[in-house]
């Protein structure tokens, strides 16, 4: 009898091999991962393929040369055609580690620059991603929790930030902060600090995320299992911790890669508006605002990066799509640009 | 009914005092540098910089500093610039504002029609080829930067492939109004369109999609089939009609945050003069009064839109009345 009883009994897993299981059968998803994985791999090698090159992507080099077949051609070309007036910068050569995609405005190499701009990309979107969860969180289980005159502040303050359009909010605060840099008594964070983007950028989506994490805490609130702890007398903070948290660790998984995707292109676009990162420092934004004046000559310098973006962004949502899929099949997160 | 309209405007005018409120703190309370020094612009004399001073009350409390704002903004208007002395900014934000509807009332046709051909087609062939293709096209949609597809349209329709049949019809760019030049206006406007829409397209097919092939599991759809009705109007008549209640209230925080400046980048690619490319030519030569005029306009725009979209709900929506 009790024999059988073993017998019958069902290995079941537990919710996060679950996920994981549901995870490694989508074979979309997984690509998708792959692709981020081996972009995000090769911009941080940047420094590599810069010494590689013998290039540095951060010095204008306009007097520079290249010798490509027997052939030495100077990096700023003059025009053969045309008005024959300014440079021309040399075009893609295709030939790895010499002006790959050709050259900006400056001389320097933009596929090296490409890769420190990928670099500093993820680093800020990354950044940026953990500012935004870490406060939604707090926010979202105060608001919550607390529920009352905390919630209706706390709401109210996000309603404030999330009725602010997101590139308006960011422009007024990129105006203050990187036109001077900015000085909080002994703290002096430099204009050109990567630290300003990641945190214009990681509040300006902080209600995004906290809304519906406030949301999904107060329904768990008046969860049986919460107001018996309550009632046991646990002290607030470890049902907070304990029983809460781990509600929502989902829900706040499944915003990473959606959250990256976003950050990836407000950093983008904040850069190209240059309000993001500061020259001579590279992002994908900013050498798409490089390659705009040379859109028509050159085109190589401003698409180059355009495509990144695109395949990474769309391997992050294809990625986050999965995500989501595997951990909480029933989640209304849609994913959105600002 | 009364008390939740009321109880909704007092909502908007909390929140459009707090945007005002956040404006000034970080126009004129972020630590580290003189306020009048960044009004001012770049390289301003000690004159400019002592006729900032007096115009907007810095040697006054910090209420009143707000209050001489507020009222500059938004009661006289007299708000000037310091970059270009004299220009006043109020009207220029004002004139600013056809260009900018213009641009978004179109993209904003396009994408509504478009979108619902890809939801409700991607629905009624779901798990199809059909599907997974339209579907994986709006993710694309979704992934591009929108300024890095409006320069791709530039090189191919200004550049590259305009001696073609395809697009030698595309004029150059620039803005034209619609009362003295109304072809002009309308092919000038047509590759921003479709450039801001693309992503608008992509985003409003799927979440279509997605709400139409969740209302297809609802009971009443279950009746509709029991009543013997054909799938088609099932699908248009029904389940259709329910996921359209999303899709406007998705419409209408879109089209007011793009109006209220999220078409930026749109309008500084394609050179339009709309309240977007005028911020960002302000944000070039580091002019604060204009930016602070089309930011607290413009949010200012999109928290009544936004109080609008609820308050038709509050009209329309029995449910919502109550809560």
């Amino acid at each position: 009898m009790t024999a059988q009883a073993v017998d019958l009994q069902i290995k079941s897993r537990g919710p996060w091999a679950t996920a994981l299981f549901r995870l490694s059968r989508d074979r979309t998803a997984l690509v998708a991962l792959a692709v981020f994985l081996l972009v995000a791999v090769c911009c941080l090698m940047a420094p590599l393929y810069a010494a590689w090159a013998g290039v540095d992507p951060f010095k204008s080099t306009v007097n520079a040369s290249v010798t490509l077949n027997g052939v030495t051609r100077p990096v700023m070309e003059l025009p053969t055609d045309g008005l024959a007036l300014g440079y021309t910068p040399i075009g893609p050569t295709w030939v790895p580690g010499t002006y790959f995609l050709g050259a900006d405005n400056q001389g320097r190499d933009v596929m090296a620059r490409l890769l420190y701009g990928g670099m500093n990309s993820f680093v800020i979107a990354a950044s940026a991603t953990a500012m935004t969860l870490f406060f939604a969180t707090i926010f979202g289980l105060v608001a919550g929790f607390f529920g009352g005159i905390i919630d209706m502040v706390l709401s109210r303050i996000l309603d404030v930030l999330w009725a602010f359009p997101v590139y308006l909010l960011a422009i007024s605060l990129s105006i203050v902060l990187i036109a001077q840099g900015i000085t909080i008594g002994p703290i002096v964070i430099d204009s050109g600090s990567l630290f300003l983007p990641v945190f214009i950028i990681g509040v300006i989506y902080i209600p995004y995320v906290a809304r519906p994490i406030r949301g999904q805490v107060m329904a768990l609130r008046h969860g049986e299992f919460v107001l018996a702890a309550i009632g046991l007398g646990v002290p607030t903070h470890r049902i907070l911790t304990k029983d809460v948290l781990p509600n929502i660790s989902t829900t706040l998984i499944v915003f990473i890669p959606i959250m990256m995707a976003l950050n990836m292109l407000t950093e983008s676009a904040l850069s190209f508006l240059s309000i993001g990162v500061q020259p001579p420092d590279a992002s994908w934004g900013t050498i798409i605002q490089d390659g705009q004046t040379l859109l028509y000559t050159r085109p190589a310098v401003a698409l180059a990066p355009g495509v990144m973006i695109v395949i990474t962004v769309l391997a992050l949502n294809v990625f986050g799509d999965g995500l989501r899929d595997a951990l909480d099949p029933k989640s209304k997160i849609k994913l959105g640009q600002g | 009914m009364v008390f939740a309209i009321v109880q909704r405007l007092g909502q908007m005018l909390f929140v459009m005092v707090g945007i005002s409120m956040l404006v000034f703190a970080i126009f004129f309370g972020t630590p580290g540098v003189d306020p009048a020094a960044r009004i001012a612009g770049r390289n301003a004399s000690p004159e400019v910089l002592a006729a900032v001073r007096v115009s907007f009350g810095f040697d006054q409390p910090f209420y009143v500093q707000y209050l001489t704002m507020m009222k500059k903004i938004f009661v006289t208007g007299d708000l000037t610039s310091f970059v270009n002395r004299g220009w006043k900014v109020v009207p220029a934000v004002l004139d600013t504002i056809p260009v900018t509807l213009s641009l978004v009332g179109g993209a904003a046709v396009l994408w509504v029609v478009f979108s619902i051909l890809i939801g409700v087609l991607a629905a009624a062939y779901r798990g199809t080829w059909i599907d997974k293709s339209l579907m994986i096209l709006g993710l694309i949609g979704i992934s591009m930067p929108v300024y890095w597809l409006g320069e791709v349209m530039n090189l191919i329709t200004q550049s590259r492939y305009h001696d073609t049949w395809m697009f030698s019809w595309v004029p150059p760019l620039g803005y034209k109004p619609l009362s003295t030049n109304p072809k002009g206006w309308f092919l000038t406007l047509v590759i921003p369109w479709i450039t801001l829409s693309i992503l608008y397209i992509g985003l409003y097919g799927r979440v279509l999609r997605a709400n139409i092939v969740e209302a297809m599991q609802e009971d009443y759809i279950r009746t509709a089939r029991a009543k013997g009705l054909s799938e088609a109007r099932i699908l248009l008549a029904h389940a259709f009609r329910c996921s359209l209640i999303s899709f406007v209230t998705l419409f209408g925080l879109d089209f007011g945050a793009l109006v209220g400046g999220s078409a930026l980048l749109t309008e500084v690619v394609f050179g339009l003069q709309g309240v977007g490319k005028l911020t960002y030519d302000a944000l070039q030569n580091l002019d604060l009064p204009v930016i602070m005029t089309t930011v607290l306009y413009a949010s200012f725009f999109v928290v009544m839109a936004n109080a609008l979209v609820d308050m038709i709900y509050i009209l329309l929506d029995p449910r919502v009345r109550r809560s």
